[in-house]
């Protein structure tokens, strides 16, 4: 549906934010997913989260691999600059990118058969090297493009649309991520938009690997009985371990929680989680813990959803390399190039 | 009788891996270079790092071949695995130096040849108590016994050792009295070959490198900052040594930090992704691999080359396919190269023939990727890539900037420029792009990989696509006159024939020319240095009767690209391959041309 222009009118009186943008502002293209899909669920929710931080959208970078949630970047953030890259290949990109332009905003889109099967290798090395980006995988458990086919995501005794049990066991990419040292580790829902815009927008404010694992059904494919990735087993199995807000930097604490609901929590940037503890004893400064929690739910067959984990002192790839603060792609000669001097004593050395 | 020559031999030392002697082997190379002779060193060494056979060959050459001349003069046999095919390997009347602690029966030995015999382990064990010195120090003594046998003079040597353990003093004694033992026991043994060194003034001011380092350097010089590369043999020292160069020269003074970016990724096409990734950011980025590499590489190069995005690929080919011969040369990945991706792609190849031009096209890579948004090849081997090559010292305009070609920044964009990323504007086929993050609401657009139009929105229509790929046509047609241009050398008198060469052949096809010209044979000969190919190329098949290409690998690669892109009628071009994993030599070029050529005489003869 891209020949379709988008109007460009809107309401006189739509509120705008800090940088005086709408949040139309942050829209992109129409979608051209079925009608229903959880994956424009996720991309409304990008677009609120930016809104509402106040991003420059054009200072946000998108990348994607390839399928179904990797085509979404064309419908929000018309503004940035978008990479629809290679199959399973966004995350070597995006790091990339990432060290050419430490000072933009790194979005990294993908779906479970981008991250979990062909791109499995470049998702977890790019979350071991810690570059600074928020990773979403939005989650059906299904090859939607090609139409149908399990993912690896899927998981084991889980039924397809045409009755085929799934054999395998099932990838689990909130687990990984944990295990690879993401230090921001979240799982939402696309149908709890009011969970899922808090994650995104502490996720985009944390300065280092986050990854969300967005579970998201696919309407055409995977929404069936017998599916552990449709609306209905998803809302029935949904067990959050918090509710989270998010405070930016420059913004007064105007919200009083009372003592002993909530836990405020200081990332590098400024912003400030509030989370509001809903498991009781889920602690989500313990990487081992968390690990811990989500086996054992996950043998219930419960979906365990929310800020799973979070390390505030996180260090991204920058620092352990140890780059300059200008981006790269801003040096010039009289930084890059060491000059004839210089190469006078190499030349001298050689001899 | 013995050979006799002066500043013109060629000693091979068998050595086994690991065994510490590639750093005695390499200051005897360096002693000689010093005393101003020529000398081609070239290490043959296994996919090993401990025990298996490794050879060290310097060539001795006061005329300057700095190619592979073929035969051994003096074998250095200090390897009792290889013994018997290193001793055949001898020139009659050459010279076999040997370790003879353990006496040999005579059948181990040849007639036609003189045998040196230094009891180098004898003398280590009774001068060392510890293994590895005994192993270590063995070396140096060979040496020692070397520049008497030959001429060499000590003090260079003493020199070379005085500034390899600078600061180390009680290293630098215990070496120089290990090469004095060497030394003294030939003196008081033994008498001098025939084979001599004479100090001269034939190696001027040119400089030692090895052609990975070369073009990690021209990497730093030409603006690279970010370096994504996974270790493959012959590659990985030319990674390493430009994390060694940007650590010496790329340090911000004030601060401390890194103005580069270096990650050893997960694989070649993680390495390719992070090089595409920053291109299309706005930074200059190579990787650095070899054949199996560049395998791996290929969607992303498609992607390179359809999204137009710039990158830069050092390959420093080896033996393939496959695994192949990994630490072997070849020049078997041009067609892998020009031609990789799926769908109709083409990329610019540069074709460096020593470490000098790895400096050169390494620096002048950069500035063609931005250019051309599109990756570009550099193509060592691993005889440039990993063996020290005689070569002239590297040379810098400091008024030269970096070209980043066609890019719109805030100001463009603010003063209303039409933006469309993949729209002709200037008829070079090179479209403008704009750096992510730009300006806030112009000049953003969405990059992939599927067909859009000129203003970068999907689009499968088929006039569109047609447009873009006849666009993409042009502009490396604009390429074939950046890339650098062929060099051309004229046979003294007017010849019907022709060669056309490349690469690391480049000395051995030059003393193989002069050779047949004292045999009276005459070519001309050009070297081609890029693809896409100059209209001189194809002027130069044009103007003779048959040119000759020489090139290493079985397939006649060089000669089926200039077949396909020149619409050359084959039996023009007549292959001369040689692929055995060895670098060619010039005694292999001259003896398979002359045939052909007397082939070519004889032919209309017989069938009268």
């Amino acid at each position: 549906m891209t020949y379709i222009t988008k109007p460009q009118l809107h309401h006189p009186q739509l509120k705008t934010n800090a940088l005086g943008y709408t949040r139309r502002d942050y829209e992109g293209s129409v979608s051209t997913l079925c009608a229903g899909c959880g994956h424009d669920s996720i991309s409304s929710a990008i677009i609120q989260a930016c809104f509402e931080l106040d991003l420059p959208p054009h200072r946000v970078a998108k990348l994607s691999g390839i399928g179904c949630s990797s085509k979404t970047p064309d419908y929000f953030l018309g503004n940035s600059h978008g990479f629809n890259t290679v199959h399973g290949r966004m995350p070597s990109v995006l790091t990339g990118a990432n060290l050419a332009n430490r000072d933009l905003i790194y979005l990294g889109v993908s779906g479970d058969g981008d991250s979990a099967s062909i791109g499995l290798g470049q998702f977890a090395h790019s979350i071991r090297r810690g570059v600074n980006m928020l990773y979403i995988v939005e989650n059906n458990g299904v090859y939607g493009l090609t139409k149908g086919q399990f993912s690896a995501t899927s998981d084991k005794g889980s039924k397809s649309k045409k009755g085929v049990i799934n054999h395998d066991a099932g990838i689990d990419l909130v687990s990984l991520a944990l295990q690879m040292g993401a230090t921001f580790v979240a799982r939402s829902f696309s149908g709890d938009k009011t969970q899922l815009v808090p994650l995104i927008k502490a996720a985009l404010s944390h300065k280092g690997a986050a990854f969300i694992d967005c579970i998201s059904p696919c309407v055409q494919f995977n929404n069936h009985a017998g599916s552990t990735k449709s609306y209905d087993y998803v809302r029935e199995h949904n067990e959050a371990v918090n509710r989270m807000d998010l405070v930016p930097a420059r913004e007064t604490i105007t919200i009083d929680y009372a003592p002993g609901e909530t836990v405020p929590v200081a990332q590098h940037d400024g912003s400030v989680l509030h989370l509001h503890k809903l498991a009781e004893h889920y602690d989500p400064s313990d990487r081992v813990g968390a690990l811990a929690y989500l086996q054992s739910r996950q043998a219930l067959g419960e979906i365990v959803t929310g800020l799973l984990f979070l390390d505030p002192e996180a260090r991204d790839l920058h620092e352990n390399l140890g780059t300059v603060d200008a981006p790269l792609n801003t040096l010039s000669e009289r930084e890059l190039v060491p000059g004839a001097q210089a190469l006078a004593r190499l030349n001298a050395a050689l001899r | 009788m013995p050979l006799e020559a002066l500043n013109d031999f060629v000693v091979k030392f068998a050595n086994v891996n690991g065994s510490g002697s590639a750093s005695a082997n390499s200051m005897f190379a360096k002693a000689i270079l010093r005393m101003g002779v020529p000398v081609a060193a070239r290490n043959i060494f296994p996919s090993n790092i401990q025990g298996l056979p490794t050879w060290f060959e310097v060539r001795i050459t006061e005329a300057g071949h700095l190619g592979r001349r073929g035969g051994v003069d003096l074998m250095v046999a200090m390897n009792p695995q290889t013994w018997d095919r290193d001793v055949a390997e001898i020139e009659p009347g050459g010279y076999l130096f040997y370790d003879s602690t353990k006496p040999l029966p005579p059948s181990k030995f040849r007639n036609d040849i003189t045998v040196v015999g230094v009891p180098l382990t004898a003398m280590c064990n009774a001068a060392y108590q510890l293994p590895r010195e005994r192993q270590l120090f063995k070396n140096i003594i060979y040496v020692g016994a070397l520049a008497a046998l030959l001429d060499i003079e000590i003090g260079v040597i003493e020199q070379l050792l005085a500034e390899q353990f600078a600061g180390k003093d009680r290293l630098i004694t215990a070496n120089v009295a290990a090469l004095h033992m060497g030394r003294d026991y030939v003196q008081e043994h033994l008498q001098k070959l025939r084979l001599r060194v004479r100090r001269a003034d034939k190696v001027g001011d040119r400089i030692f490198v090895e052609g990975n380092s070369a073009a990690a350097l021209g990497a730093v010089y030409g603006g690279a900052t970010v370096c994504a590369w996974y270790p493959i043999t012959p590659s990985t020292s030319l990674a390493e040594a430009f994390t060694g160069y940007c650590d010496d020269l790329r340090i911000d003074p004030e601060t401390g930090k890194a103005r580069y970016a270096i990650v050893q990724a997960e694989d070649e096409i993680a390495s390719i992704g992070v090089v595409v990734g920053a291109g299309w950011n706005g930074a200059r980025a190579f990787t650095a691999t070899s054949g199996p590499g560049v395998s791996l590489m290929t969607e992303f190069i498609g992607l390179s080359y359809f999204a137009e995005i710039p990158a830069v690929i050092f390959d420093v080919q080896r033996g393939g396919p496959s695994t192949g011969m990994p630490t072997r040369t070849q020049q078997a990945d041009l067609l892998a190269a020009a031609y990789a991706g799926h769908g109709d792609t083409k990329h610019p190849l540069l074709l460096p023939s020593d470490p000098g031009e790895c400096f050169e096209m390494g620096a002048l890579a950069f500035d063609l990727a931005d250019r051309l948004q599109t990756t570009v090849f550099v193509m060592l081997d691993l005889d440039i890539g990993m063996n020290e090559w005689l070569t002239k010292p590297f040379e810098w305009d400091d008024n030269r900037k970096l070209d980043r070609g066609k890019v719109l920044g805030y100001d463009e964009l603010e003063a209303g420029v039409e933006f469309g990323r993949y729209l002709e504007v200037d008829g070079d086929g090179i479209p403008y792009r704009t750096y992510p993050g730009a300006h806030p609401t112009k000049g953003g657009y969405f990059t992939r990989g599927t067909s859009r139009n000129p203003y970068a929105r999907y689009s499968e229509e088929g006039s569109i696509y047609v447009g873009n790929m006849e666009r993409l046509l042009r502009k490396f047609d604009t390429a074939r006159h950046l890339v650098p241009a062929p060099v051309r050398r004229d046979a003294p008198r007017q010849a019907r024939e022709g060669v056309i060469y490349f690469g690391s052949s480049t000395p051995a096809v030059h003393e193989a020319l002069e050779t047949l010209e004292h045999s009276g044979l005459h070519l001309d000969a050009l070297r081609v240095r890029g693809f896409p190919f100059a209209d001189e190329i194809f002027a130069f098949i044009a103007a003779h009767d048959r040119v000759f290409v020489i090139e290493q690998n079985r397939d006649a690669q060089l000669r089926t690209l200039l077949i396909n892109e020149g619409d050359i009628d084959p039996s023009r071009l007549t292959a001369v391959l040689h692929y055995d994993g060895t670098p060619i030599t010039a005694r292999f070029i001259a003896d398979a041309v002359q045939r052909l050529m007397s082939d070519r005489r004889t032919v209309p003869e017989a069938a009268e």
